[in-house]
């Protein structure tokens, strides 16, 4: 997977967050203060225009990412800011320099996204956060990895894993972040962290499936 | 949605163009959305910012002046300002004694100042944060983000601000912020819910006869929801939670709080309710602040914060201030 698909997965994810600005925005009214799907929405137009104007600076894998998760941390605030930057971030820095990357290598990138979440967060599986999704894709994805899947399979678990782990959050209870504020009434409601996070994977199986 | 807007996207710029236009005593940078006081930094002074996001004015904004705040970095509604802004606000009033940063207890805001004093130290600047959580509302345990800044938020950065303005440093002007915070409880009564500008709706259902007990400062749901109750009795609601964890007696400084869509013949009224509630339990409100000095948009409701003075500390608050929405002794 070369610069175009990571180009193409960062465009199609704002796409799609885009699409479900309002959906999302209405799952963080539920148990949060309602504005996850506008912030979002608002920090990748913002990342559009960065690898637009990005030029030489966005020609690898990894100064995308880079660049996504720096711009992430400059234009949304809240919480979802700095944790989908320094996600963003992380990616990129574990992709180096490497012109084309292959899924052993972006499995790693996805790990290290998961651990700079969890390192600034602090939030663990069954929080009831995001971690809850990208944790339980970067499982399958190695599982699929190691267990000799095809590229199409393997990116698939990533995103059916991701999903399935947006949809656990309904049955927790929150530990961690704005949710967490309402206890036990936090039960019952998808939380809008893992749900943007599971979108973002999907886009990212769509452009990589695309690209090859 | 009805608003004084000209659209959802711009509400906050805008904004500042108009706190700029109507207080000379402020420099605001519209485009990095950074309110500093005009005239620079103090030179040998400790430098006081603070930020949030916007919704909740005049929170951070009209504290920024003499005796109180040197920066403020007003975010999107009701979401944490990002840590360049944060940055930018450091270095343009770092007087060379170092800077405090004064954090609402919100994870959000939490990460962004992190970020930003980290980026300042890289630039020499050194950053203490104080990090403030008043609301008894939520339970300050393992199984929470931890109980969230709130009124106390306006008595810290009072009080620290005298304090920094007398000339002392960043590590005396740390722990007087921290000790208004471990003397302060705030507890929220919401009546409707407010309307963040480009959601368009309002943030949660509330029916005629219900009141949400325990409300957060961004229209997140609080402790219960319960039957609207006469005013006696909200008081009593709040002030039992608030005695819960703080002792009451001696000299108090007792805030009741609009959320911006109260009229203030009821914070007058209510005001009398709490002092009621209080000086039966042995306290004495020695200070008081009635008003709408930390709001959720157009929300209808009140807070209570009370704050256990020290001789420190009421002098400190007697101090003279100079900022648009506090002033007093100049």
């Amino acid at each position: 997977m070369d610069a175009e698909v990571f180009r193409a997965w960062i465009t199609s994810a704002a796409g799609v967050i885009e699409a479900n600005r309002d959906h999302l925005t209405q799952l963080d009214a539920a148990i949060g203060d309602a504005d996850h799907g506008i912030n979002l929405a608002r920090g990748f137009t913002a990342v559009l225009s960065a690898l637009d104007a990005g030029g030489g600076k966005t020609a690898t894998p990894g100064s995308i990412l880079t660049v996504t998760g720096n711009t992430l941390i400059s234009k949304v605030g809240g919480a979802s800011g700095p944790l989908y930057g320094m996600a963003f971030r992380r990616a990129g820095k574990a992709l180096g320099d490497a012109a084309d990357v292959d899924l052993p290598a972006l499995s790693a990138a996805l790990d290290a996204a998961l651990a700079g979440v969890q390192q600034l967060g602090a939030a663990r599986e069954g929080d009831k956060t995001m971690v809850d999704a990208l944790a339980a894709a970067t499982r399958a994805f190695s599982k699929a990895i190691a267990e000799g899947a095809s590229p199409d399979d393997a990116l698939a678990s990533l995103a059916d894993a991701a999903e399935a782990g947006a949809a656990a959050t309904v049955s927790m209870q929150a530990l961690k972040g704005r949710a967490s504020y309402l206890g036990p009434r936090s039960v019952g409601h998808e939380d809008p962290g893992a749900v943007s996070t599971a979108l973002i994977l999907g886009a990212l199986r769509d452009a990589a499936r695309a690209g090859r | 949605m009805k608003k004084l807007i000209n659209s959802p996207d711009t509400v906050v710029t805008e904004a500042l163009e108009g706190v700029a236009a109507a207080h000379p005593s402020l420099a605001v940078d519209v485009e990095n959305k950074v309110i500093t006081r005009a005239g620079g930094p103090t030179p040998g002074k400790v430098g006081l910012v603070s930020g949030g996001g916007s919704g909740h004015e005049p929170l951070h904004g009209g504290f920024v002046g003499y005796g109180m705040l040197d920066a403020a970095c007003p975010g999107e509604v009701f979401t944490s300002p990002v840590p360049d802004q944060m940055l930018i606000a450091t270095q343009a009033v770092d007087g060379g004694a170092g800077v405090l940063h004064v954090v609402k207890n919100y994870t959000g805001d939490v990460l962004n100042f992190q970020m930003a004093a980290e980026m300042a130290g890289d630039e020499g600047i050194e950053v203490v944060p104080v990090v403030v959580n008043d609301d008894v509302a939520v339970e300050d345990s393992l199984y929470t983000a931890g109980r969230r800044g709130t009124g106390a938020t306006v008595f810290v950065e009072k009080i620290a601000g005298a304090l920094a303005e007398e000339g002392a440093d960043l590590t005396a002007v740390a722990a007087v912020a921290r000790e208004v915070n471990e003397r302060s409880r705030s507890f929220g009564v919401a009546l409707s819910s407010c309307i963040v500008p480009a959601a368009g709706k309002p943030t949660f259902e509330l029916g005629e006869a219900e009141a949400e007990l325990g409300i957060g400062i961004h229209g997140e749901p609080g402790r219960t929801r319960a039957a609207h109750a006469r005013a006696e009795e909200l008081a009593a609601v709040a002030l039992d939670a608030i005695s819960a964890d703080l002792g009451i007696q001696g000299d108090l400084l007792v805030m009741v709080n609009g959320m911006g869509g109260t009229p203030l013949i009821e914070l007058y009224l209510m005001f009398n309710e709490v002092r009621k509630y209080l000086e039966a339990r042995g306290g004495h409100v020695a200070r008081n602040l009635v008003g709408n000095y930390i709001t959720s948009l157009e929300m209808q409701g009140f807070s209570v914060t009370v704050c256990r003075l020290t001789d420190t500390l009421a002098r400190l608050w007697d101090a003279p201030v100079d900022t648009p929405a506090l002033r007093w002794g100049r």
